[in-house]
């Protein structure tokens, strides 16, 4: 604390740094003590950041299809097992016309006996490398009908195994949250504009116009719910774009009557009257008197908001209503998890892992954050 | 009351009339027709189809025609499955989920509420804990997420209960559904009925009433219930209604019969009769609920009349 002339007229008398400090500043401080909501916080950025970058640093791509693989279970260790090895050398041997007569493996590198009575083609190689397993193979012909074959073992991380077609399950729950996330975080952002410019414009006005606008907002309210989304997403098509649009058009019906009432409380304070007094518009006192102080409910509110598109997002995928293969969302793996359940129960653990826990963390973030902003419930 | 009734379904009317308008024009309006296969029809086939179902007319007569057959409660025939009408594909699939969502209400609230109320009572006990840690989970975790895993667990882990299927409402075969489609619900009623329940405890008629020395379980259950009462009744009209008309993603987990999967895949097939069917029910029903919502708080709360 700095010292004050006593003799300077001080507007605000700047007792403790506490009361100097702003509103914000004092939430964030609210916020920060609250450890639930700065873990689920923290998780989010984390979950944000694995989903944005981890499908670029994760080994396999998302969608790129392992014939070898399909429905391997989740594992640490590297694929192939020992067990799955010999198959896939009889098998490429077939596709490439030769018998296989043994085989043995010495640390990373197999070699095999393979014959063939219309004799063998070194060229024949590609049908080894072509399998998953193997990479690297030359076949060295021994005599007119014999070959021996050398390959090194390909190995491969699945981390969260790998789905029905044989992709790699850990980079499809990563670019499936890219999804789910980026649904979530920009529906919600078009639900937040329209409804608070809605209820924002409703409130101020007042009257006829507010009774016009509410009377609307309980029609859109009454029609049943899935069928407005169905109805939007079958208009829009598939269309990644206009399907997150087409959520924050029905999601932004709750957010404008909160606004509404808030604006309403608002349009009786003095500051309003002032600033109609001063002759200023209308328009400027909505935007720089009413929105500011519309924030605090509207930033809680959001993140209601958001785990709801999230789940509205899963739930339309999971109807078959989503964005389209290779691409996926959370939903989408779940309903393919679901369907796969009794062999493949890692197909449907995962993603139901990343999408409920990124929902816990929302909420536990939005319920910290309504304590933080709203100190007179804490 | 019964005044009050009336007046409440006159109100209701214009309500109807503008749903039913909106999602006639919304679902014409939708790009594709009932009648669009893979295979494209004969086009003579086609037109003799479309004569049939009015389908050639201009949109504003068929909304005339629609308008008059439904005041007659008919609701027309299915245009993607010919052999049904739509009342009679509602007649078989709205037993099913009346009776599987009423199920799932009536332990959502019994449950929730005591789950509520014992919260409210050891607040910030360890029940309280369990209640709200409960609450949390339940109404985050979404109904395709715990439907699978409890089938899963209890179906093919555990081999207690089936799979799926209906089998005429069997015991075995409605637990699962139902527990999935009561979880969120049971979520929701516990914590409104724990946050009103607190309320409720802290006003002056509860302080009066211990003052007078009646006992905890007249304090607790005549007076504080009461008044918490109000928000959970509120809360179960919309939710009655929701619950009754079908879950699609229960339906489909569990393979059911009712009228939530018809709802979707009639949507999807534009099979326009179906779905405007589907929509008067849901609508009539949340009518109805809100009705008997607004009736029941007169019976729980005195001080709300409607004379």
């Amino acid at each position: 604390m700095t010292e004050i002339p006593v003799s300077a007229p001080a507007p605000v008398p700047a007792d403790t740094e506490g009361q100097a400090r702003s509103f914000w500043a004092k939430a964030w401080q609210r916020l920060r003590k609250n450890s639930l909501a700065m873990g689920s916080l923290v998780y989010l950025c984390l979950m944000v950041l694995a989903c944005t970058f981890g499908p670029m640093l994760v080994p396999n791509s998302y969608d790129k299809i392992f014939q070898g693989y399909t429905r391997v279970p989740a594992s640490l260790s590297a694929y192939p097992r020992p067990e799955m090895i010999g198959p896939a050398i009889e098998a490429a041997a077939g596709r490439a016309r030769l018998d296989l007569v043994d085989w043995a493996q010495t640390g990373d590198r197999v070699t095999a006996h393979l014959q063939s009575t219309r004799g063998v083609d070194p060229r024949a190689a590609r049908y080894f490398d072509r399998s998953d397993m193997l990479e690297n193979s030359t076949l060295d012909p021994t005599s007119q009908t014999e070959a021996v074959l050398t390959a090194r073992i390909e190995r491969h991380h699945f981390l969260f195994g790998t789905d029905a077609t044989g992709r790699d399950l850990l980079a499809r729950t990563l670019i499936a949250g890219r999804i789910s996330l980026s649904i979530g975080f920009l529906a919600g952002l078009v639900a937040m504009v329209i409804g608070v410019l809605y209820g924002a414009i409703s409130g101020f006005a007042g009257g006829r116009v507010d009774q016009i606008m509410m009377r609307i907002v309980d029609v859109l309210y009454s029609l049943p719910f899935i069928f407005f989304v169905i109805m939007l997403v079958v208009f829009f098509g598939r269309n990644f774009l206009l399907m997150f649009v087409a959520v924050g058009a029905v999601l932004w019906l709750d957010m404008a009557r909160i606004v509404r009432g808030q604006t309403l409380s608002l349009r009786r304070r003095e500051f309003v009257a002032a600033a109609e007094a001063l002759g200023v518009s209308w328009f400027q006192i909505l935007f720089r008197h009413i929105v500011p102080n519309l924030l605090g409910p509207v930033i809680v509110f959001m993140t209601l908001l958001v785990p709801n598109v999230i789940i509205l997002e899963s739930f339309l995928s999971y109807l078959g209503f989503g964005v389209q293969e290779p691409m996926s969302s959370w939903g989408i793996l779940i309903a393919q998890g679901a369907r796969a359940m009794p062999s493949a129960i890692w197909m449907l653990i995962f993603p139901s892992l990343f999408l409920t826990s990124t929902l816990f963390a929302l909420n536990f973030l939005g319920d910290g954050l309504r304590d933080a902003l709203d100190p007179r419930d804490a | 009351m019964l005044r009050y009734a009336f007046w409440r379904m006159m109100t209701a009317v214009p309500t109807l009339f503008v749903v039913v308008t909106l999602s006639f024009f919304m679902i014409r309006i939708a790009p594709g027709g009932p009648f669009d296969q893979e295979r494209a029809l004969d086009p003579v086939i086609r037109a003799n189809l479309e004569r049939t179902y009015h389908l050639d007319l201009p949109l504003v007569q068929q909304y005339g025609i629609y308008l008059k057959n439904l005041l007659h409660g008919d609701l027309g025939p299915s245009f993607t499955m010919p052999e049904f009408s739509v009342a009679e594909l509602l007649h078989a699939g709205l037993p099913v989920s009346i009776r599987i969502g009423g199920l799932a209400l009536l332990l959502a609230l019994i449950l929730g509420g005591a789950m509520g109320v014992i919260a409210a009572l050891y607040r910030d006990g360890w029940a309280d804990r369990a209640v709200v840690g409960f609450a949390t989970a339940g109404s985050t975790i979404p109904t395709f997420v715990v439907a699978p895993l409890f089938q899963l667990v209890f179906a093919l882990g555990l081999n207690w209960l089936p799979v799926g299927g209906w089998n005429d409402g069997a015991f075995h075969n409605l637990i699962g559904p139902v527990i999935c489609l009561m979880l969120p619900q049971l979520a929701v009623v516990a914590r409104l009925m724990r946050s009103s329940m607190i309320e409720a405890l802290h006003t002056h008629h509860i302080r009066t009433a211990r003052a007078m020395g009646l006992s905890e379980a007249a304090v607790v259950g005549r007076h504080a219930l009461r008044s918490a009462l109000l928000p959970v009744v509120s809360y179960a009209g919309p939710a009655a209604a929701a619950l009754m008309t079908g879950s699609v993603v229960v339906e489909t987990v569990f393979s059911i019969p009712g009228i939530g999967r018809y709802f979707v895949d009639a949507a999807l097939n534009r099979d326009y009769t179906v779905v405007m069917g589907a929509v008067v029910v849901l609508a009539v029903f949340t009518i109805l609920f809100n009705l008997i919502v607004d009736i029941a708080y007169t019976l729980v709360d005195p001080r709300v009349r409607y004379d």
